[in-house]
Parts: structure tokens; sequence; C-alpha cells
């Protein structure tokens, strides 16, 4: 007779709150905002789980964590397992746990959602990653890697992909070399997400913990200028390729002025706060930034809203968001938006940006015109459609433009063999295979700007089908 | 960590230095360039190569102290390393023979100079070195130019203290009237690249000229090194250095290399207020 195991009695609390600091007080510094779950907030929290049969939750999920287990450890106090149990599917859940957008993932399919709120799976998540990071270094969790296959791989770009390339990797048995161009590995999670939603001492920790698991990280070098893929291949030995270098080129409106003194784009201002410390400069870091006391961002995902409320702790009197459509449109996720309304963020809405004014050289202003919204167009949203002769000035000493990005063209340089779509990204099938075998790709570099658990999930496909490509071809 | 192999004061205000960076050696070609970190705190720098040796494994570039960085930099002897060095960037100037070219080089701007004449030399054009300064002693790398096989060289001082007194467009507007040259490639101050340029324009002599903007990665992701060439926005750290001189925004570009005047003259300030050695 197995053991009878008590039976599992969900609680009806509401969902635990997060808990954060108050908006007058974070918007003065760069510290980290939600400050997590306490162990009794994620027991609480836990204890909403029903701990479903068919778990649905985890076909939201793009890396299939086993999402109703680390619950249920949570549950039955062994966050520690709970910590493997998560380290299985996703090697980086601090970070996850702070920036995947689980509202329109695991979150979404969760049954309790259908009714109110659902479980707090992100906030679940970020507590167990936190709780893996609060030990001490020995006693973290670093997943089991099978034995070594022999097999060489190089992953291009240390950004989500390809950390998520790298870990899976070194998981079954790869001996594998991160290239990373700048001098510190992490892609968008160290240069872009800034330190109040993503403390750059979690993406150091668990990038360490993937080291630890014996993937190499190669900091200062630019696949595509110091070898292409294809030398990776015929001169360095590597068995297969990953390309993860995502989308990095910044886009532009296309406007005049926009090469005035003053306007960034949200990549350079991002990194020079974000990886480059601007924000202490000149007492701790030798990068500077253009501190405006009036900074117009134009865009409404989530790098706007980073950019908007890094202007903010830079010590802006008024930041402004610029967007052509309404609220309901945008795409940065509710969190962050109601965060930036929080902490002072003007928005500026049905507005689009057709000129910015400068004097010398500088930036002064944006002349826009009112939009309206009008018929649904191909992205499923209503389109903006200009109000004739409503144009009128916003007075600004900064432009941060967040309007996207698109394919790096060193990337083609990389590996100019490649089959690419015609806005230079690289056609893959499924499983990240290139037009050319055991090159794979993955991440924003195939699909344009997407999300870090996408690209993590992207990447972790790719490893698989790698792994199965190598052991393949030394077969036949 | 890249270390420190060789040090050169050659002016009171320009250094060359040496770093072992075996990689990089291996893919250099002229007109590329680098990114250097100095510390762990550092500002990324964009740095032109002059030298490097792929058997020995190093590359030499020259900078000149201006700011906090280089004047850090010039601190660091042999045997001290960089936190990071990235490259070799950009795109490398062609050098496939064009017949008869000039090739200008105003103060550091010859560490770029030296290297483009000296392949386009061996590529079989018949070079014509001009390498100005505002005196004597800013002169950089003369002896190495006028050494190269098949490259002849004239020298320019703004106070006539080497070579012939005057700005680098006479000789190139000599050079041009006389019809000797079939295209010209500029390197140096936006300024004299700029004058060069509509030198060049006026007896139709087509110019490459070699950009410095200001750069954060290099690598094409943040768009600070965006110059508008041909009325149409380029990212001088992937898509450049090296633009048609006849199509570049002169006043733009000079105007964006200011942006941050006033903060690197602060924190040049600061650390040599809290500098022992008073250079």
């Amino acid at each position: 007779m197995p053991p009878n195991k008590p039976r599992h009695k969900p609680s009806r609390d509401p969902r635990t709150p997060m808990p954060e600091r108050a908006a007058e007080v974070r918007r003065g510094d760069f510290d980290e905002v939600a400050s997590g779950y306490s162990s009794d907030d994620a027991y609480r929290e836990a204890m909403r789980c029903l701990q479903c049969n068919n778990p649905t939750c985890e076909a939201g999920c793009p890396v299939n964590i086993r999402i109703k287990d680390f619950v249920g450890a949570i549950i039955e106090g062994q966050p520690r397992r709970g910590v493997e149990i998560l380290k299985e599917r996703n090697a980086l859940p601090a970070v996850c746990g702070r920036v995947c957008p689980q509202e329109e993932q695991c979150e979404a399919a969760c049954v309790l959602a259908k009714k109110g709120d659902p479980v707090a799976i992100g906030r679940l998540e970020r507590y167990l990653g936190d709780f893996d990071l609060a030990c001490e270094l020995e006693h973290r969790c670093v997943p089991e890697t099978a034995e070594a296959s022999g097999y060489r791989c190089a992953v291009v770009g240390s950004g989500p992909a390809g950390l998520a390339c790298a870990g899976e990797l070194a998981r079954l048995g790869h001996e594998v070399t991160v290239f990373e161009s700048l001098h510190a590995p992490g892609g968008v999670l160290t240069y872009g997400i800034p330190e109040f939603r993503l403390p750059k001492a979690i993406v150091e920790a668990e990038v360490g913990l993937l080291e630890e698991a014996g993937v190499r990280i190669v900091c200062d070098e630019v696949i595509g200028r110091i070898a292409t893929v294809e030398e990776l291949m015929t001169d360095e030995g590597f068995d297969a390729v990953f390309i993860g270098t995502g989308a990095g080129l910044p886009h532009f409106l296309g406007i005049p002025g926009e090469n005035l003194n003053g306007v960034y784009s949200a990549n350079e201002y991002l990194t020079r706060v974000n990886l480059m410390g601007a924000y202490e400069f000149p007492a701790r870091a030798d990068t500077p930034v253009w501190r405006g006391r009036k900074v117009a961002v134009v865009g409404a995902g989530n790098v706007a809203m980073d950019a908007a409320r890094t202007a903010i702790r830079l010590g802006a009197d008024e930041v402004f968001l610029v967007y052509r459509r309404t609220e309901e449109e945008m795409p940065a996720r509710r969190e962050e938006v109601h965060h930036a309304k929080q902490e002072g963020v003007e928005f500026k809405l049905l507005c689009s940006p057709l000129e910015i004014t400068g004097s010398n050289g500088w930036v002064t202003g944006i002349v826009a015109t009112r939009m309206e919204l009008g018929e649904t167009d191909e992205s499923g949203r209503r389109a903006p459609v200009c109000v004739l002769g409503s144009d009128f000035e916003i007075e600004c000493d900064t432009v941060v433009i967040a309007a996207g990005t698109g394919a790096n063209p060193l990337t083609a340089d990389a590996a100019p063999e490649l089959e690419r779509s015609r806005r230079g990204y690289i056609v893959t099938d499924d499983d990240g295979a290139t037009s050319t075998p055991g090159v794979y790709a993955g991440g924003d570099i195939v699909t344009g700007a997407a999300t870090v658990i996408l690209a993590m999930g992207a990447g972790k496909k790719a490893a698989r089908a790698m792994d199965v490509w190598m052991h393949q071809r030394t077969e036949s | 960590m890249f270390p420190v192999v060789h040090t050169r004061q050659l002016s009171e205000s320009v250094f060359e230095m040496g770093i072992e960076a075996p990689r990089i050696a291996a893919k250099a070609r002229a007109g590329q360039f680098l990114m250097v970190r100095t510390t762990g705190r550092g500002e990324r720098i964009p740095l032109t190569f002059s030298d490097w040796s792929e058997g020995e494994g190093w590359i030499r570039f020259i900078f000149m102290r201006v700011g906090k960085t280089t004047h850090e930099l010039s601190h660091l002897s042999v045997g001290d390393s960089l936190a990071d060095v990235v490259g070799p960037l950009g795109v490398p100037t062609h050098t496939e023979p064009v017949g008869r070219v000039a090739i200008v080089g105003g103060g550091v701007g010859a560490a770029v100079a030296f290297p483009v004449a000296r392949a386009m030399a061996q590529a079989g054009s018949e070079v014509s070195v001009i390498l100005g300064a505002r005196t004597r002693e800013l002169l950089v790398l003369q002896d190495e130019i006028a050494a190269l096989p098949g490259v002849t060289l004239t020298v320019v001082t703004d106070d006539g203290t080497a070579g012939e007194k005057g700005l680098v467009t006479s000789p190139l507007k000599r050079l041009c009237e006389a019809g000797s040259i079939d295209r010209a490639f500029a390197v140096g101050p936006a300024i004299m690249m700029k004058f060069c340029a509509a030198t060049a324009r006026e007896y139709n002599v087509p110019i490459t000229v070699s950009l410095n903007p200001i750069m954060v990665d290099g690598t094409g992701m943040c768009g600070a090194c965006r110059v508008t060439v041909g009325g149409q926005t380029r990212f001088g750290c992937v898509e450049g250095p090296d633009f048609d001189g006849l199509a570049v925004d002169w006043e733009e570009l000079m105007s964006r290399q200011r942006i941050y005047a006033d903060d690197e003259r602060a924190a040049d300030s600061e650390f040599s207020r809290g500098c022992s050695c008073h250079l």
C-alpha cells in the first residue's frame, strides 16, 4: 500500500501582493522596486494553487517548467527541492521571475485565472531563484550534467537565448564556449534592463552558476570580426554553433532632427546607465550621460518604460511618454506601466512626433500631431490616424527613441552564407536549424524583438536539436 | 585582461601603447579600430590601431591624452594590463590598387594613415602621404611613414617648425591641381577632414574619410556613433569608419563630438587632482 499523502486543501485567499518600495522613495535611486516575497508570503500564495491533475500553466510556459511541482515543494516547505525542479528546465529563475511576462504565459493559462486572480507563478519563481542565490556559493543548485560527450559547441551572444542554449548543452554533456562582444555577459539583461527592475548582481550570480556547470564565457570577442561562424567550425574545431546575437540595432523614426545632441536611442541611454553605470558618474563611473530636465521618451513598450523610469531617477523634473495609440494598445507589461505612472511619468497619448526641433545643435522640443484610432490594422489593433492641423510642440531637452530594434549588420558578417529574411533576420526551422548544417540560431535574431523567456525557449530547443545533430552526424 | 607589452611617449600628450592580443592581431586590417576600457569602472573608448604583428601576437595603438580615460592609459607601463580590448572593429579600409592616391593624416590620425599607406603601397597603388600637425612635436609616426617603400611623404605644420608651414590642404590642393592623384583618403580631426573634402570636391577627386564619432559599444547596438552621410543616418562603428567624404554632414559630426565635452573636462580635472604624479 502506498502511504497516504495528505490531500492538498487550496486556500481561497486573494492573491498575495508583491511588497514594493514606495514610489516617492524609489524614484530617487536605482535600487530594486519590488522587494520579493518572504517565505510566509510564498507559502500563502503557493497554497492558492489547486495542484491540478492537468496543470495547464505548464503548457503556457515556453520552457515547460514543472510549475505544479515547484509550487508543491513550497507548499511542503521544501524550497531547496523547488529550486532543483525549477533548474531542471530554467537556468535563470531569479531573472525570469523578475522579467518574464507571466501574465501572458503561465499565469494566463492558470485555472484560477478563469474566475479571478491566477496563482502568482512568477513571484514564486523569483522567490525560489532568490532563495538559491541567498545560499552560500557552494550550496547553490548547479544542475547535474551528463557524462562528457566529447563534442564542442560555440554559442554566439550571452543574452537569454545564448545562456539558455549554453546551459542546456552543458547539461547534455557538451563542452560549451559562449562568445560575448561586450565586457560583461548577459546581453540585454545586462545592458538593457535597469538595475531597479533586474539587479546586475542577480544576472552575475545566475551566469556564475552556469560557469560552475562548465560553461566557458569569453567576453570582448565579436564574432563577425574576430572570427566568422564558419571559422569557428573549421579552424577552431567547434562541432556546432548557436547564434543568439539578438536584434540590437536601434530603429529611429526617420524624422528631422533625430541626430541632434540630446537625442538618444533607448539602447544607448540604457547602456550608458546600466552597463556603464553612468548614474554614478563621475564619482564611481567614468561614462557620462546627459541628464535632461525635461525628457520625452517615444514609444510604449517595456524598453520605453525602462527609459522613462531611468530618466526620473537621473533627476529629470518632467518625463513624458509619447505614444501614438492609447494605453489600451501599449505593448509594455501592465505592471511596468503602473510603476511608471506611480513614479510620475506623464503619458502623452494619441500623439505622434513629426520633427525634433533644436537650437545650437541641441534638442529643444518635439513637434507632434494628435492622432485618433481608426480601423483595425494587421497587428489587430486600431490604427492611429493623424488629426489634420493638430500639430503642437512638446518642450524638452532630451529625447529617447524606444521604437524597437532590427538585425545588426555585424551578424550578417559573422555568417553571410545563412538564409535571411527580407529584414535581415536569420531563417530557421522550428528547432532553430539554419540553412547551414550544424549552425543553429534563436531569439531575437530569428524572431525580431520578443521576450526573454521566448528567447530562452528558442535557445533550449536549439540545444536539443544540436545535440541530436552532432550525434547523428557521427553515427552516419 | 590584456597585458601592456610596449609603451612610448611620442610627445608631451601623445602616446603609443602595445598590448598582447593575439586573436585581434591575427585579424587586424588597416583602417579598423578597437574599443578599449582601462579599468572596471572605465569608459569604453574607440582607438584606432597603428600596427600589429600576427606572428608575435601584439597590436599597437596611439592616443592623445585628452580626457580621464586617455590620461589613465598614459599612466600604464609594461606589466600593467587593460581591463578590456575588443576588436578589430569596423570595416577595413579598401586598399585594393586605385592608381595614385593621396593619404592625409592629421595629428593622431597618423595612427590610421600609416597602416593604410602601407597596405595601399603593398597592393600596388602609388601613395603620397601628407602628414600634418599643429607643431613639430605633435607629428606622429613621421619616420615610420618615411621609411615605407613606394611612399612619398610631405610634412606640414601649422607653425612651420617642421616641413612646410601651413595646412595639409595646401599640398593636397597641389596634387589635385597637378592632376597627379586619382583618389584621396583623409583621417584626423573632423575640421581637417572637412577641408580636405572641400579641396577634393573642387577638383572632382573622390575622397574617403575615416570618421571618429563618439561610441559606446562599437558593435552597432547603441547608435551613439550615427552620422549623416548623403542625407542618410549611418552607424560609424559597423558601417564605417570610412565614408564618402563628399557626402558627410560635417557640422552635425562636429556638434555630436562635443556632446560630453563638459563632463569629460570635469572628470579629467577631478582625476588629475587626485593623481600623485602631476603629469
